[in-house]
């Protein structure tokens, strides 16, 4: 069986720019340009610009649109209010996850919803199955590109091809405006932890900006990245890839994403029993991160040990070797007993236990001189 | 284009062999390392210990990938390159002299017989693409 791969408008200027190019998600991606620990510390102590185009673009408009997303999704999208996005997760009746994705809301009763780039078929028919009468659900992610310009830098650069004033926009709002003479939606939302904006724009004019990006940003330090170091990048911030550590057997309250989940929002929403029937009973598993006691890197997929009686407590669900702190990092559901920070456990790495414990997260904290910003 | 220095002996497992006396060097080829990006981890067996041809004896990860390293040879681990374990990015800057992992007394001196010569690894390279 063999799939075409898609590319989005910039895989020219990956290739140009010395790119290693993998599959992932259905597409042909850069994974990493000069490699990925120079990348993943120039996005934590500079700048780095990432091609997000292949994520998904929905548009949401008309009469009832509002109403249509807050009954599909778990945050209480009625608190938000033009220029503002929102994290969100849609779930299935059974309360796993569908998709985590943010919406954006550019108007009364006009919204664009960005989704994971390997749910955006299964995510379209799930909403069109829903959506009613009198609303508009159009799947735009071909027209649209999509970069994310991320640093305690990219302020700064971006602000220098921009007339929009860009301090006034906080994290998670967003402006439309022009970035180098193209029109563009200017959203300070990210996926590192660090300050930064992500730009959509049509994907005809992404090679442009992208050029006009790189050169403003060239003497302060801003390089291109590839997924490799989006992958560790979001990881030392714990934050979930869907596929990883969340998909269709997980569900929000275990995977800590209960700070999105409005049980008490006005308006009732698909997967809302079956969540409070979850919440009621107590979780069985929790997602935790550890760090390694012992020397190994816990990968996706290695189980997770009782450190004495070596039963099966749970499963690895994303591990790296993090360049921020030069450690192992990981993350997994472990059953909830085990859960508390502090708390022993063992990975097996091939076919041998190896000593881990439980710790707070985020595992990377920014330092205070760059405090504020994005998330 | 990798280097592929001649002199060494190389498995399709992408591992190189140095004939040093008694004793083979073992490390893993400039092609490997550039495949497997930086290596951020890696792991090898105790001096003393013995390794099988064509099984695992070690491990290098990168940030991404997790390899393993296969014995050319059969043998028991006379030296080990221990001070690479902390800082193993050496093995992407030079894969057959500062990179070296272990040094083996070889038991059948045949198993060299079936290795490649740098110009049978060139052309296994190209035929893997």
């Amino acid at each position: 069986m063999t799939e075409t791969l898609k590319r989005t408008s910039l895989f020219e200027t990956h290739k140009a720019a010395g790119a290693r190019i993998v599959p992932f998600a259905g597409w042909e991606m850069p994974v990493q340009y000069e490699g990925v620990i120079p990348e993943h510390k120039a996005v934590r102590s500079a700048a780095g610009l990432f091609d997000v185009s292949h994520m998904g673009e929905f548009i949401v408009e008309g009469a009832g649109a509002t109403a249509f997303l807050d009954g599909l999704l778990t945050n209480d999208v009625t608190k938000v209010v033009d220029g503002q996005a929102q994290y969100n997760v849609m779930l299935y009746d059974n309360a796993t996850i569908v998709d985590d994705l943010i919406v954006y809301k550019r108007g009364a009763e006009k919204w664009l919803v960005i989704v994971n780039a390997g749910n955006i078929d299964k995510d379209f028919a799930w909403m069109k199955a829903r959506v009613p009468a009198g609303v508009t659900l159009r799947n735009d992610s071909d027209a649209w590109a999509l970069l994310a310009l991320q640093g305690p830098k990219a302020a700064e650069i971006l602000q220098s091809l921009t007339k929009t004033e860009l301090a006034p926009i906080k994290t998670y709002h967003f402006a439309e405006g022009e970035v180098a003479g193209m029109k563009a939606i200017l959203a300070r939302t990210g996926y590192t932890g660090e300050d930064g904006f992500e730009l959509a724009v049509a994907a005809n004019e992404a090679p442009a900006l992208w050029r006009a990006l790189m050169e403003a940003g060239a003497s302060k330090g801003l390089k291109p990245v590839g997924l490799g170091a989006r992958d560790t990048l979001r990881l030392e911030m714990k934050y979930a890839l869907y596929g990883n550590d969340i998909d269709d057997t997980t569900n929000p309250l275990e995977a800590g994403l209960g700070w999105v989940v409005k049980l008490g929002k006005a308006a009732t929403f698909v997967g809302k029993t079956a969540l409070e029937a979850i919440k009621a009973k107590g979780l069985t598993r929790k997602l935790v991160g550890f760090d390694m006691t012992e020397r190994g890197i816990a990968r996706h997929g290695y189980k997770i040990l009782d450190p004495k009686t070596k039963a099966e407590i749970g499963i690895v669900t994303s591990g790296t070797q993090s360049p921020s702190l030069d450690r192992p990092i990981a993350v997994g559901y472990v059953n909830s007993a085990y859960a508390a920070v502090g708390s022993e456990i063992a990975v097996e790495i091939r076919g041998e236990p190896r000593l881990a414990k439980v710790v707070e997260t985020p595992f990377y904290n920014r330092p205070p001189s760059q405090a504020g910003g994005s998330q | 284009m990798s280097k592929i220095p001649e002199k060494l002996k190389y498995s399709k497992e992408h591992e190189w062999v140095r004939l040093e006396g008694d004793l083979v060097v073992i490390g893993i080829t400039d092609h490997a390392q550039e495949k497997l990006g930086e290596i951020v981890y890696l792991e090898l067996p105790a001096k003393g210990e013995k390794i099988d041809k064509e099984e695992a004896f070690g491990v290098v990860e990168s940030t991404k990938a997790v390899s393993d390293i296969y014995a050319p040879v059969t043998g028991e681990i006379v030296e080990v390159n221990t001070g690479l374990v902390t800082t193993p990015e050496r093995i992407n800057k030079d894969p057959y002299e500062d990179g070296w992992l272990v040094k083996v007394k070889v038991t059948d001196k045949k198993d060299l017989e079936g290795l490649l010569s740098e110009k049978e690894y060139a052309d296994f390279l190209k035929e893997e693409g």
